[in-house]
Formats: structure tokens, sequence, C-alpha cells
């Protein structure tokens, strides 16, 4: 395959960047995406260039590492895949593709398409836990009787693995399908009703801290989540703010 | 330690305009109903147009929270706008917003901004020379008056064309703003599920009937 990449090049933080042009040939259907950077990579480095900097960990659609924003969609134009799920095949011959980096106020750029994603760390760590003794008499969950359904809503939403596709992918840049899935998947279980209060007032309020935008129902986050979190947890987590808002 | 719930908090504000909108729609509702009557029964739309216009508990109470409801409503929707450009400073140099999303839900502002001109256009037509009669002159009430007043105003191509593109444009936004008022107040289950169809039937149903009015009264007259 012969295509022409437009893919973010910024120096770092600081430096304004700007869309630079690469002409590539030789890419084969079957590489992933990230494979295919890597082939332009190499020719970069051999040509005395600076290779294109991009996030990426497992390869495996695990981790959420990789981001990019290809043909403007969050992990490009295949449903339910992260970036290196993503295969060539999904392209034609002689394709243009644009490549940037997810766009948000509160995930700057560091380097070309790598952002700084640390405000997810910060919603969590702002809630998205259950408090445990581990002083060595720690019950066995198992040992609570959880209903099936609530179990496995619970797990849906756990499936999250906060790689920030909605919040590219939004025109709002919001992060509700985000905090909803961690606020919903302690929600629906027992050992996390305890917090649940707490939990979805303190997640909500560095959420808004962090420059995110609101959600206006576009349901586009939902399209675009490669582990397929719906918006009925979106649902969920205004139905606790309210109600916590009463009580707390 | 927690966080207390805040005013300006996003959730709260997504309740605020969504009770906002459901308040609106069933306003909507209302009006198209009065106004459907003056294509059956010119002698009851006076009747009811008279009532509406007279009656102490509407005007004093539910107009002013009428015009409340609208101006919040209007005024969020610009806040909230204004915000959520703010959270992306950068653009996309290529952003494919119709893979996931509709038009509808991707441009309320737009949709919105076409009722708020249209509104301009409606009071100008409507309201302003009702408070001048009633207000300003205080000329006796005429309970002949309404039927002549609506009809005159569609005799102008131009002014009912505008009226007709408003009103799909309300359409567009009804049909995004009723499903995701559901969504906004925490709803989403069976029963808002089968509520956001009937909110489909009504995004197309009443501004149908608002352009049927329209030109029902341009050709007719």
């Amino acid at each position: 395959m012969k295509l022409t990449l437009k893919i973010w090049r910024q120096k770092n933080a600081q430096d304004k960047g700007g869309i630079v042009d690469y002409p590539i040939d030789g890419i084969e259907p079957d590489m992933s995406f990230l494979e295919m950077l890597d082939v332009l990579n190499e020719q970069l480095i051999n040509k005395g260039e600076e290779p294109v900097a991009f996030d990426h960990d497992c390869r495996e659609g695990i981790c959420g590492m990789c981001s990019l924003f290809i043909n403007g969609e969050a992990h490009g134009p295949d449903r339910g895949v992260t970036t290196c799920q993503l295969h060539m095949r999904m392209f034609k011959d002689g394709d243009t593709i644009f490549i940037e980096p997810f766009r948000a106020k509160a995930f700057p750029v560091i380097k070309d398409l790598v952002v700084d994603r640390s405000s997810f760390d910060r919603v969590q760590h702002a809630g998205g836990f259950i408090s445990v003794n581990t002083s060595g008499n720690t019950i066995d969950a198992n040992t609570i009787p959880i209903n099936k359904h609530d179990a496995d809503k619970s797990f849906d939403a756990a499936a999250c693995i906060g790689c920030g596709a909605c919040v590219a992918t939004c025109k709002n840049s919001s992060a509700m399908l985000f905090v909803a899935a961690k606020v919903s998947q302690y929600a629906l279980l027992p050992q996390g009703k305890i917090e649940a209060v707490d939990r979805v007032l303190n997640m909500v309020h560095q959420m808004d801290a962090e420059g995110f935008g609101n959600c206006t129902n576009t349901g586009a986050c939902e399209v675009e989540c490669p582990k397929g979190i719906s918006l009925e947890n979106i649902a969920r987590m205004n139905r606790e703010y309210l109600s916590a808002s009463l009580k707390g | 330690m927690a966080q207390s719930a805040q005013l300006n908090a996003s959730i709260l504000k997504k309740v605020a305009m969504a009770l906002s909108g459901i308040f609106l729609i069933t306003f909507l509702a209302l009006h198209v109903s009065l106004n459907f009557i003056s294509i059956i029964s010119e002698d009851v739309f006076n009747e009811a147009s008279h009532f509406m216009g007279y009656n102490p508990l509407i005007q004093y109470v539910m107009q002013p929270v009428l015009a409340i409801g609208v101006i919040f409503h209007f005024v969020m929707g610009f806040v909230l706008t204004a915000q959520n450009s703010a959270a992306r400073p950068i653009s996309y140099a290529k952003y494919n917003g119709a893979a996931n999303a509709s038009w509808s839900s991707r441009n309320m502002i737009i949709s919105g901004l076409v009722i708020l001109a249209f509104l301009g256009l409606h009071f100008y037509d409507f309201w302003f020379p009702e408070v001048a009669y009633k207000y300003v002159n205080g000329t006796a009430p005429d309970a002949t008056r309404y039927y002549g007043e609506l009809v005159h105003k569609f005799h102008d191509p131009i002014r009912t064309g505008l009226y007709c593109i408003s009103f799909v444009l309300l359409g567009f936004h009804l049909w995004h703003g009723f499903g995701s008022s559901l969504q906004s107040m925490g709803m989403h289950n069976k029963y808002s599920r089968f509520l956001s169809k009937v909110g489909y039937g009504f995004a197309v149903v009443v501004p149908a009937l608002f352009v049927i009015i329209a030109l029902f009264h341009h050709f007719n007259n």
C-alpha cells in the first residue's frame, strides 16, 4: 500500500506544532496501524530525522495506552478496537490518513502524538477505589452474595481501560463516560456502596476541576469506546450524583 | 473528605438544562394545540386565545415562569457551549463527527440559535403588539381579533417561509433534546427508551403541525 500520512508534529509541550506530510510505501494490509508507524519511524531514523513519538505498550488492546485520532476518529475507523488492533486493511491504497493526538485541555500534548492523561489518574484518586482493611483479616469478596445482573453490569463498567477515546471523540471533550464507568463499577457492588456518596461527589468535582467539558449526550463516546462502555453508566452516575447531592 | 455538591457542577447544569427543556416541550404541546384550533374553527380559536390573553393565572404567573424558563434555557445553553469550546482549545485538523453522532445532537447550538432568532421574529409579530394593545395603548378587550391577527401575519410568503424553516430546525432540536433530557436526569431503562421513541414522534409531529398551520393560513387566505 502507498499512503500519504498527515501527522501532527510538536517538539514539546511549549511548541506550537503543526501537520507534516509523510509519503510512505510498502505497507502490508495485515500490518497493525502501530506497525505502520514503526515502519515510518525506521525510515525517518535511517534518514537522520526525528521519529514520531506515539504512545503504546501491550499492543494487545488491553492496556489503553495507544491513543491517536485517526482520520477524525479516536482509534480510527474500526469499532471496538484500540489503535494497536486497527489494521491497515481498513484503509485503501493511495489513502491520505490524518494522525493527530487526542485533543482536550485536560490532555495536554507532551510531544507529537503523546498526550498527558494523568488527569484521569487524579479523577481516579479522588474516589475510584474502596477502602479495605489489609491488616491480615480481610474478608474474601466471594463470601458476599451479589446479584448476577449487578455483578455483570459492574464487570462491564470495570472493562473501561481509561484510554481517553471518550474524551477525544466527544465534541465537548467530556470525560463523563470514563468517570461514569469508574463510579458504576463500585456503585453496583455492596463493597462500593459504603463510600458511594463521597465517591461520586469527589470524582465529579475532580472531573470538573480538570477542565473536561460537559456531556450533551451525543453518544459518540459509546460508539468509539474500544470496550463498549454503555451510556447507561452516565445515567447511573447522574442518579448517583443527584442522590449524593441530597445526602452529602 | 467528601466534596459537597456544587451548584455549578457539570451534572447539575445538565439536569437544570434537561428540566427547563422538558418544561418548554410541555409548553410547545400546549401552543401547537391552541394554534391547531385556528384551522378548525375561527370562533373557538378566538375564544381560547382571549382566555389565554386575559386569564390572570396565565398572564401573571405562567407567562413570567415561561419567560424565565426560556431565558434560562438559552443562557445555560450559551454558557455550556462556551465551557465546552474551552475544553478543547486546539481543534482537530480532521474531525469526523458524523461517524458516531447524529447531526441534531452535534448541532444543538445551531438549531437553538435559529429558534432564538425565530423567537425574536415571533415576539415582534405577536407578543410586542399584544403587550402594546393591552398595556401601552390600553385598548378595550376584543374577543374577536385574534384569528384576524394570526391570518394577517401569514400573508407574507417570506415570513411564512422563515417560520417553516424555523419549525424544521425546532424539529431537529427536539429530536435530540427529548431523549437527552431523560438521560441527563438519570433515566436509561425500558421506560426511557419508550419515552425517547415518543420524543422522536413529538419532534416530527409538533413542528409538522406548526408548518401545516402556517402554510394553511398562507394559502387559505
